[in-house]
């Protein structure tokens, strides 16, 4: 199935299951830092390599980037990116005075921050499951701080001989406790290899 | 007035002196800077896969792969008046930017990238006269065709030069 002769009903049930997987992701995010999460509607869009990096704010931009796979019915990977003050806002909600700084990652935040990128990836994988019933397995996320260009390029380079489109969803994260209102914005690259998207499709009872 | 030409992924181009070439935040991919210092043309290639068994003559699939990229990239030079005996070459990037993912194939990109890159230019006879690959960060690299030059960015580790 070709990314690009997608119809609107096909892009309709991509964002669909973006939306449902926000809903998941802030549902989740606000249970792992004890506060409550709200969250904008999500925007979902099917970009290339080079859109993908110039709407992460262009190539050399510091972000956090987990590397997910996905195994079982559904195969090919997720990658959630954020924002270093995410990393930071995540970090010492979970930690309190145990947490410093992003600057320096150790292998406690490392792992702290593998754990975040598992929730959110599971939420959006969990979306297309329910409204599927297809079974989606997810591996342990890789982590890797360094830029936006460099670290798109992992999925980008994988998936050459296949597509280089990327299902990308936006979110806004408003992290809402009594002190103070902070937003947060993070995104999440989909990339199903075609017959997946193609099983996703017609397990929905789409024609393609 | 020198002006800044950017490579993207995929993507070669050729400049004289004064302008300088730059590609961004390389990660598994490889930069390759040739330059001939007498005539000053600098050329810079970013290749994301190392080789093709295609034939087809699509140039933008060609600019892709280590094997098919390099040899238009020398094409190119000459057409600037870059003489090949004078041509030397540096390289950088092939990083491997996530560990332990599982998956093999994306841990050994960085690396296969380089050696296809290597044997590139070992096939067109051009030395290899600086060399900053593999490790796990990106880098994004500069090459002005004024001198040479190859300046390399990192968001973790700061900048330095070949």
């Amino acid at each position: 199935m070709d990314y690009e002769k997608m119809d609107s009903l096909q892009i309709d049930v991509l964002r669909e299951i973006g939306n449902i997987g926000s809903g998941n992701a802030a549902t989740s995010l606000s249970e792992f830092l004890s506060c409550p999460v709200n969250i904008g509607v999500p925007s979902v869009q099917i970009l290339d390599y080079d859109q993908v990096v110039e709407a992460l704010g262009g190539p050399e931009t510091m972000m956090v980037g987990l590397l997910l796979q996905l195994e079982d019915d559904i195969k090919g990977m997720i990658m959630f990116l954020l924002h270093k003050e995410f990393a930071h806002m995540a970090l010492s909600a979970l930690m309190g005075d145990m947490y410093n700084s992003f600057d320096e990652m150790d292998e406690i935040s490392a792992s702290a921050m593998q754990e975040v990128g598992n929730i959110m990836a599971a939420s959006y994988v969990n979306a297309i499951a329910d409204m599927t019933g297809l079974s989606i397995n997810i591996s342990v996320p890789s982590i890797c701080m360094d830029m936006a260009g460099a670290i798109v390029s992992v999925p980008a380079v994988y998936y050459a001989d296949i597509s280089d489109k990327i299902i990308f969803i936006g979110d806004d994260f408003v992290r809402d406790d009594s002190h103070h209102a902070a937003n947060f914005n993070s995104h999440i690259l989909m990339i199903p290899e075609s017959d997946s998207l193609e099983k996703i499709m017609t397990s929905l009872g789409i024609e393609i | 007035m020198s002006k800044t030409v950017t490579v993207g992924i995929s993507d070669l181009n050729v400049v004289k002196a004064p302008d300088t070439l730059v590609t961004y935040a390389l990660g598994s991919c490889v930069g390759i800077c040739m330059y001939d210092p007498v005539t000053k043309v600098a050329g810079l290639s970013h290749i994301m896969l190392p080789s093709s068994s295609l034939t087809g003559s699509d140039p933008k699939q060609a600019m892709r792969f280590a094997n098919t990229a390099i040899p238009m990239l020398l094409k190119k030079m000459e057409s600037a008046g870059a003489q090949r005996p004078r041509i030397k070459a540096k390289i950088a990037g092939g990083a491997q930017m996530f560990s332990s993912t599982g998956n093999s194939a994306i841990s050994n990109i960085g690396q296969r990238n380089i050696a296809a890159v290597k044997q590139a230019l070992a096939t067109l006879r051009i030395p290899i006269i600086a060399d900053d690959t593999g490790k796990n960060y990106g880098r994004t690299l500069y090459l002005t065709a004024e001198d040479g030059v190859m300046r390399i960015k990192s968001v973790n580790r700061g900048e330095w030069t070949y």
